[in-house]
């Protein structure tokens, strides 16, 4: 009964994967053909300042030319038409999102608990987080262009998840017998979650940043991506949410370290690990506030955060010695 | 407009207008103004950027060097696989990162940073609380939100309502002639004030906690007793201010470790997944014994410490006697596990009573299998017909010297081996029950029965609940602090001269405020078109 639920939880967890790579096709071809139109806008621009400055419209004015240049992507570019490609991004995903759903409840009934007690299961509750959060935040505003990163890294991490981490159900140890359980690795995936909104629209806003600043070539983006400030902010409030859940799962971690191992705090690799990450993150807090550090140094600050939580997934728990034995391998 | 007024923020901080971080003029002042210099550099906000991502930073080693607080076997390890490394890693203090030298600087130093900064936001806070709000700026239109819209009555009325919306609003209001000046959302500040003094109180719980505080593990056999008084452990730490007449001697008895084994789930036989210690609890001074138990995720609370269940094992009851027949040794021997099937080691030292001084080291197979060499496993780890198999050795145990040896190893340098590998000898093989001879005619070995152990953790610590309440304020601090917009607002009354009134509102953000536009607007939409909204339709319309 088991292994056969866990069989059906498997099945959908590939079907979601596939749909999941469509989308990302998708999402990817969206924005080739859409930054496309943009550079092709651009150019027309540039050649109609260029031929104003032929003929003498501009008279060599430098500040003349920057603002029309400015503004020449805003005032003729039709506004861009919703491609297919988009619609069927997000239509799949919201697909490929119900079918993972449906995965992770096959998981948790076929083990009788809560489906993120090891890593592959943790993998499986945890893109289903990152997709949901992207999902919800659809809808109240459109971070739509995030679409290709958000299921780019899904699809990988559900890859390194089946390939890597996939073991079969067993029972929960003494240690892990405990609501905590429950709440703050659930809590903990759910800061996950917020902090990859955070990475993708940090790493967006760099890329728009170098735009703005005049740099050539590299990635184009669309122009109906936000400015870089603007995602800054949204991403300042992706990841203060984050720093929030986070601060939770901390403090949780430690009442249930005092329950289970007889300290709240023991500077065990993964505490030492959640320690990092809150820091690095505050951090990031303090450079919003902190003059000549906004915009790209705060994105790398994000980032540079992004990354050792997935260190302390990734590597920690696999290479690293320590209590948190969990991993299941 | 001065922002810096009524928010004491570093001079770096982004709200501020202050350029004094910048001030090269610190070098040329005398002590006084050094310290001055020094002071202001320490508490501003890119030095306690840079010192929060230098502690990030100096976190890091103690994950990749072993920690002699959470694994001393790891550091004896380190010393055996890098011996060239070890010492200069020692000197770095790697081994023990978090009490080092430089981490304590750098996490002090950022506190130090910390009270700085937190202690004059905290006295204008406290000013700004009991201020009125700022007056209104000449210009409304420069500012981050503006409507403007017409509307009908006189300007009192037009004022008095709008006193009544913002307060609706929860906004503090100030009349300035004309116009009201209107600010809300100081939790946002408490929020973080109280953030920030929290940590400095979780910093301070958790040093006074290491002086009052103590631990402790036991190793109690079934059917043992344990006094809760120093000696009474099998190792003991305790911060500087715990005497060793503030333990409580209660005593606890373990009467039964139960422990049940996944059997029937293929991917998992053998696993654990049920410990439960039965135990009596003994009040000190004769007092009432209690039944209690204790399991891995809820401890036992005795008298203000708590009791947790951390390991077990198993310890065969051995009886020892001598060619004549009289007893040698007799008791439980806690043996340690070695694998997941529970094959256990552990040493058993006769000094006494035999023909010389006998030292056995001994294996212990709960449920004993044969690999393809014939050599002896286990292949579950409950008991089904246990067999202890021992290596015997004779000569000087070397317990007469003074100098306290582990009870877990047995030197056997200067001793002589007489049965088991690698002489020619076969190790003494003894199941439940048999009484087998031991070799060169010493005596016989008995076992008896393999009783549990249970491995006990005891901690006392007097301000772990100081922690967690600082702990939950932190939280509630940063949720304040985050989530509650802190902004000013203003309305101000033209009279045009036409009869009608142009209403300014106008709105301005302190701090992350992405509603501030929505806000200012729905005031606009609300107070222009309350009273006097049917004749602005009508007006419209015309
Ligand atoms: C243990 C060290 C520190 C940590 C973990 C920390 C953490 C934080 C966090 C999470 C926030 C955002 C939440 C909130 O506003 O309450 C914050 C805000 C702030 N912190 Fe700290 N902080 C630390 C030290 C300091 C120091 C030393 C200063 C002064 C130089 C400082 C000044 C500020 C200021 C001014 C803000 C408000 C930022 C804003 O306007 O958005 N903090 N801090």
């Amino acid at each position: 009964m088991t292994s056969t639920l866990d069989g059906f939880s498997a099945l959908l967890l590939y079907s979601a994967m596939g749909v999941y790579a469509i989308a990302f096709i998708a999402f990817t071809l969206d924005l080739a053909r859409r930054s496309a139109a943009v550079t092709a806008v651009a150019e027309s621009g540039a050649e109609r300042i260029a031929r104003a400055r032929a003929t003498g419209g501009y008279a060599g004015s430098a500040r003349g030319s920057t603002a029309v240049l400015d503004q020449a992507p805003a005032v003729t570019a039709p506004r861009p038409r919703e491609s297919v490609s988009l619609r069927v991004g997000v239509t799949l995903a919201i697909l490929g999102w119900a079918l993972h759903l449906g995965a992770t409840v096959l998981r948790g009934i076929a083990a009788g608990r809560v489906p993120w007690a090891n890593m592959y299961e943790f993998c499986m509750t945890g893109t289903l987080l990152i997709m949901g959060v992207f999902l919800l935040l659809l809808t109240r505003r459109d971070l739509r262009f995030l679409g290709a990163i958000i299921t780019g890294l899904v699809v990988l991490m559900l890859g390194v998840a089946t390939l890597g981490f996939r073991v079969s159900v067993v029972p929960l140890p003494p240690a892990l017998q405990s609501y905590w359980l429950v709440i703050h690795v659930l809590v903990a995936i759910l800061g996950t979650s917020f902090f990859t909104v955070g990475f993708a629209l940090s790493v967006v806003q760099l890329v728009q940043a170098r735009r703005e600043n005049g740099a050539t070539g590299g990635l184009r983006l669309p122009a109906s991506v936000p400015g870089s400030v603007a995602l800054e902010n949204s991403a300042y409030r992706v990841i203060i949410v984050g720093f929030i859940f986070w601060t939770f799962t901390l403090i949780a971690g430690a009442i249930w370290a005092e329950h289970a191992w007889g300290r709240y705090w023991g500077w065990d690799t993964k505490e030492v690990w959640t320690f990092i990450i809150w820091t690095i993150y505050a951090g990031y807090i303090h450079a919003r506030a902190t003059r000549g550090w906004r915009g790209s140094r705060s994105a790398w600050l994000a980032i540079v955060g992004y990354s050792a939580v997935l260190f302390n997934f990734g590597i920690v728990n696999v290479f690293f010695k320590g209590l948190h034995a969990y991993s299941g391998l | 407009m001065s922002r810096s007024s009524e928010v004491a923020r570093p001079s770096d901080h982004i709200e501020s207008d202050s350029i004094d971080a910048a001030d090269p003029v610190g070098p040329r002042l005398g002590p006084i103004g050094w310290l001055r210099f020094a002071w202001r550099q320490l508490t501003n906000m890119r030095t306690a950027l840079f010192l929060l991502l230098l502690l990030a930073i100096a976190a890091v080693p103690g994950s990749l060097v072993p920690q002699r607080s959470s694994d001393p076997n790891g550091v004896a390890q380190y010393r055996i696989d890098h011996p060239d490394l070890y010492p200069i890693v020692d000197k770095l203090q790697g081994f023990d990162v978090y009490t080092s030298i430089w981490f304590s600087a750098i996490y002090l130093l950022l506190f130090l940073s910390l009270i700085g900064c937190v202690l004059p936001r905290t006295l204008h806070h406290w000013r700004a609380l009991r201020a009125r709000p700022p007056r209104t700026p000449a210009r409304l239109t420069r500012l981050d939100a503006v409507e403007t819209r017409m509307v009908d009555g006189s300007a009192e009325d037009a004022l008095l309502r709008a006193e009544a919306l913002l307060r609706r609003g929860r906004y503090r209001l100030e009349r300035y002639g004309p116009s009201i000046s209107a600010e809300r959302g100081y939790l946002r500040e408490t929020g973080n004030l109280v953030f920030h003094a929290s940590l400095v109180g979780i910093l301070i719980a958790v040093a006074l906690g290491g002086s009052f505080g103590y631990s402790g593990q036991k190793i109690v056999v079934e059917g043992e007793p344990f006094v809760n008084y120093v000696a009474g452990y099998d190792s003991f730490t305790r911060g500087r201010l715990v005497a060793d007449t503030s333990l409580d001697p209660y005593r606890i008895s373990l009467d039964k470790l139960d422990v049940v084994y996944e059997e029937e789930n293929a991917n998992a036989v053998g696993q654990a997944i049920d410990y439960t210690a039965s135990v009596t609890v003994q009040q000190p001074g004769g007092g009432p014994s209690t039944p209690a138990t204790i399991k891995v995720n809820s401890p036992l609370d005795v008298d203000g410490t708590n009791v947790y269940l951390l390991g077990n094992g198993y310890a065969p009851r051995i009886t020892v006697r001598n060619a004549d027949g009289a007893v040698a040794f007799a008791g439980a021997v806690p043996f340690l596990p070695q694998d997941q099937n529970l094959t256990s080691v552990g040493v058993v030292k006769v000094p006494d009573g035999l023909a010389s001084q006998v030292g056995l080291i001994g294996f212990l197979y709960p449920t004993p299998a044969k690999l393809s060499t014939g050599a002896l496993t286990s292949a579950f780890p409950g008991l089904q017909d246990p067999v202890l198999a021992l290596n015997v050795f004779t000569g000087d145990l070397g317990l007469d010297k003074g100098v306290p040896v582990s009870v877990y190893t047995l030197d056997t340098a200067s001793l002589t081996q007489l049965a088991g590998r690698p002489t020619d000898v076969p190790a003494v093989q003894v199941a439940v029950g048999q009484t087998v001879e031991l070799p060169n005619g010493l005596g016989t070995i008995t076992l008896d029965g393999v009783s549990r152990y249970a491995s006990l953790e005891i901690h006392h610590d007097p301000t772990q609940g100081w922690v967690l309440a600082f702990a939950i304020l932190v939280l509630a601090g940063l949720l304040t602090s985050l989530f509650v917009p802190r902004r000013r607002m203003w309305v101000k009354v033209h009279e045009d001269g036409d009869g009608r009134l142009r209403v300014e509102y106008a709105g301005l953000a302190r701090g992350d405020d992405p509603g501030l536009a929505v806000a200012v607007r729905e005031l606009a939409d609300e107070h222009s078109g309350g009273a006097a909204s049917a004749q602005i339709r009508a007006s419209r319309t015309t």
